[in-house]
């Protein structure tokens, strides 16, 4: 008889394994430090705006908003302070993108993810959230204590309390959210007397089911799996860049400390590295930095501190692990001191460019028109006959008014020898040099008929310029057409 | 039939018991959620024949216990909608044309209104833009036959011309050569004078005298002393430039020869009030309207 083959043998014996490797849980341990404290008030700082600055108040007159910050969908406009943007002015959010960019590359240069580990609001939630985790579950060693043993009922209560005040911090954050898009305080009142639109509801809905589950639940595995920011990071940073890093010339070989002593009184080296595995313990996504620059490592620096509170117990110098260069180990290696040069061509390109735009978006924001004029000619008919021979053009004239008052306005047309204007609906104002009143704060559209004499020597198209004047305040903006004959 | 062996003895797995030169397909059954998935669907498509219309019958079809019908849902949909422009509508109803094109909010709601209906109702005959074709008015141009004020523009939408309608404009070129008044010499002495009338190059050699007295003798009556038209009868001004079907002399020799009476429809009953009212505003704001 032949000998039975099964098909795992055949395949390589591993067809069975599942395709995804299941979720390691991971039990981070409190750690103090400076890394720490920074990163506390970073995260104060990050919920606070996050979560007071719809409250803020900001004075813009008789009926205008009075929210600093507010996105009003309905009116159609954006309040940030001093600034008000109109649907047509769209692209200073492109340059709130490409600054966002810049920054981040800049970031990037001088100090590798340091977004990731310290602003990124996946960060600053799930740290938040650990706090909760912590304090009702107690720390790494009660969590996997507790998750080993049997499930009590005090054990029940403490997840219970958890994943309540979890509950509570992602709803919150999802009322903060929608509050940026109306009047806060009449928001929270209609939210509490259930009179708010129903898709105030459904944000809030959808705000708090993902804070909480990202926050609460995917954790490490959104920045693992989800980001594609570490990928794109990665590629951004450079040998100068600083990383936090694990100097193995000064830690290997790892040894207790009882042999380091005795090593070192031997005059042998011996790594300062005790394989306490704080630096793993303390990590947020799991990680052992000693293995090298990583994916998973988001840069937070905790680490850091874990191994600083253990040199500084067996009286080695601090910083085996901290930020840290390429350049800077084989510098060691080699006898050399240690090198930082955080002016270098490309850390200066990237603040150049992010002083130009800004320079450009302050510019822009500065001189902003506050009268405005487009012009659409007609396209059907183009040009039109009219029974004395001469021919008219049709066009659809929209006026922006952006300040806080009604005002009149002049149109002028430079045109065509002896050409007309006429606006449709305006037949009383004077012929010659129409005047229109344009409502404050909004767009106004009119029809505009340019009506010129033609004869067979005349030219077939003419350039048209609209202009128009604000009769109080002189301010004057124009557009420019063609005038089309058949 | 060849015997086969349940198991093949390679992979230790069942096999199909198919069998074709020598290679024996393994059982590989579909994943539970597929099969589970696939009986799922079965059981929706009952579900589905008894809640929905589903079964055509050989007088109608079996109308499911929700009696739903796609033509009650849109004509519901159209009635929420129409109750929905309603109450913007209404203001149009109230006011006076003048008073619509007076007011920008009304000329706004009346000009996008009338925009849209345009588009389903008139432009077949009158373009999109409604710069009309042979036959058909441009509505844009300052040349009416019936007259180009708001008033006129809504009668003649309202009631038509030629249309039957009781009140529709009545009136029409005749046919001088059809009906034998003119003949061809005289016809093409009458087309070539209408032509002079608004400047236009004329046959050489015609007789502008022989043109003259056949106009005044046949189509004063109509397009006036002067062939500056009547509005009322819907005559047309032959002195301006514009031509409803042609200024060419060819064209104005079929014109006589033939008549024209091209028809408008009436609208009234088939568009309400309102509409009709921001028709005409429409039509008078397209640039032409006096």
């Amino acid at each position: 008889m032949t000998k039975n083959v099964t098909s795992k043998e055949l395949m390589g014996g591993d067809d069975d394994l599942p395709l995804y490797a299941p979720q390691k849980k991971i039990y981070p341990q409190r750690v103090s430090g400076s890394f720490r404290r920074i990163k506390w008030g970073l995260m104060a700082l990050c919920l606070g705006v996050y979560y007071l600055l719809p409250l803020v108040r900001w004075n813009r007159g008789l009926g205008a908003p009075d929210q600093a910050v507010l996105i009003d969908f309905q009116s159609q406009r954006f309040y940030f302070f001093f600034i008000e943007l109109w649907p047509q002015e769209f692209y200073y959010f492109t340059g709130l993108l490409i600054l966002a960019a810049f920054t981040l590359f800049l970031m990037n240069a001088l100090g590798g993810r340091i977004w990731c580990g310290y602003l990124c609001p996946q960060t600053v939630w799930t740290d938040l959230f650990y706090v909760v985790e912590r304090w009702t579950e107690g720390d790494r060693r009660a969590r996997i204590k507790a998750d080993a043993g049997p499930l009590t009922a005090a054990r029940l209560a403490r997840r219970a309390l958890k994943q309540a005040i979890w509950l509570i911090i992602a709803w919150w954050t999802g009322g903060a959210w929608v509050l940026y898009f109306s009047d806060a305080p009449t928001l929270v009142k209609d939210l509490a007397t259930f009179q708010a639109p129903a898709i105030a509801y459904v944000w809030i809905g959808i705000l708090t089911a993902s804070t909480y589950l990202l926050a609460g639940h995917a954790r490490e595995q959104v920045c693992l799996y989800m980001c594609p920011w570490p990928r794109i990071q990665a590629a951004l940073t450079d040998e100068w860049a600083l990383n936090v890093t694990y100097k193995y010339d000064r830690g290997e070989p790892r040894c207790s400390v009882k042999k380091g002593r005795a090593q070192r009184a031997l005059g042998e080296t011996a790594g300062d590295c005790v394989d306490c595995n704080q630096c793993v313990a303390v990590c947020p996504t799991g990680i052992d930095i000693r293995n090298g620059a990583q994916l998973g490592c988001i840069q937070c620096g905790l680490c850091i501190d874990a191994c600083d509170n253990v040199m500084k117990r067996i009286g080695r110098p601090t910083r085996l692990i901290g930020y840290d260069n390429d350049i800077n180990v084989q510098r060691r290696t080699s006898g050399k001191t240690e090198a930082f040069k955080p002016v270098r061509s490309r850390t200066v390109v990237y603040a150049a460019l992010i002083a130009t735009v800004c320079a450009v978006m302050l510019h822009a924001l500065l001189t902003r028109s506050l009268l405005d004029l487009n012009v659409l000619h007609d396209r059907n008919p183009v040009a039109v006959k009219l029974s004395a021979g001469a021919i008219r053009n049709g066009y659809t004239l929209r006026f922006l008014n952006k300040r806080g008052f009604d005002r009149v306005i002049a149109v002028d047309v430079d045109g065509p020898a002896n050409a007309q204007i006429h606006i449709v609906g305006f037949d009383s104002v004077t012929p010659d040099r129409p005047m229109i009143v344009l409502a404050r704060d909004a767009t106004t559209e009119l029809r505009v008929l340019v009506t010129a004499p033609f004869d067979d020597k005349s030219e077939k198209t003419a350039p048209v310029k609209f202009r128009i004047t604000d009769i109080g305040l002189g301010e004057v903006a124009s557009a420019t057409d063609h005038f089309v004959t058949p | 039939m060849s015997q086969h062996n349940d198991t093949d003895h390679i992979s230790g797995r069942s096999t199909t018991g198919h069998e074709w030169d020598g290679i024996e397909e393994l059982n590989t059954p579909l994943p539970r959620w597929w099969v589970l998935t696939f009986y799922a669907t079965i059981i929706w498509a009952f579900g589905y024949w008894v809640v929905y219309p589903a079964w055509p019958l050989v007088s109608g079809y079996t109308a499911g216990v929700l009696h739903t019908t796609n033509r009650a849902a849109v004509t519901a949909n159209l009635a929420q909608l129409e109750a929905l422009r309603g109450e913007k509508m209404k203001a149009l109803g109230t006011a006076s044309l003048a008073e619509i094109e007076n007011d920008p909010a009304l000329l706004a709601l009346a000009r996008a209104r009338g925009k849209t209906v345009f588009g389903d109702n008139c432009a077949p005959c009158h373009g999109s833009g409604a710069a009309g074709a042979k036959g058909y008015p441009n509505l844009n141009d300052d040349d009416w036959l019936w007259g180009g004020t708001l008033d006129q523009i809504m009668q003649t939408i309202q009631f038509g011309a030629r249309s039957g309608h009781a009140k529709a404009h009545e009136g029409q070129m005749l046919a001088f050569g059809k009906d034998g008044v003119l003949k061809s010499d005289e016809i093409v002495a009458v087309a070539n004078y209408v032509r002079s009338l608004s400047g236009l190059s004329t046959r050489k050699g015609y007789d502008a005298a022989k043109g003259e007295k056949i106009f005044a003798d046949n189509c004063v009556a109509c397009h006036g002393d002067r062939g500056k038209g009547n509005q009322e009868l819907g005559a047309a001004n032959l002195t301006d430039k514009i031509w409803l079907y042609g200024s060419d002399e060819a064209t104005l020799i079929e014109t006589i020869s033939n008549g024209r009476a091209g028809v408008m429809p009436a609208w009234e009953g088939r568009l309400d009030p309102s509409t009709i009212k921001a028709m005409a505003v429409y039509v008078h704001a397209l640039g032409g309207g006096k």
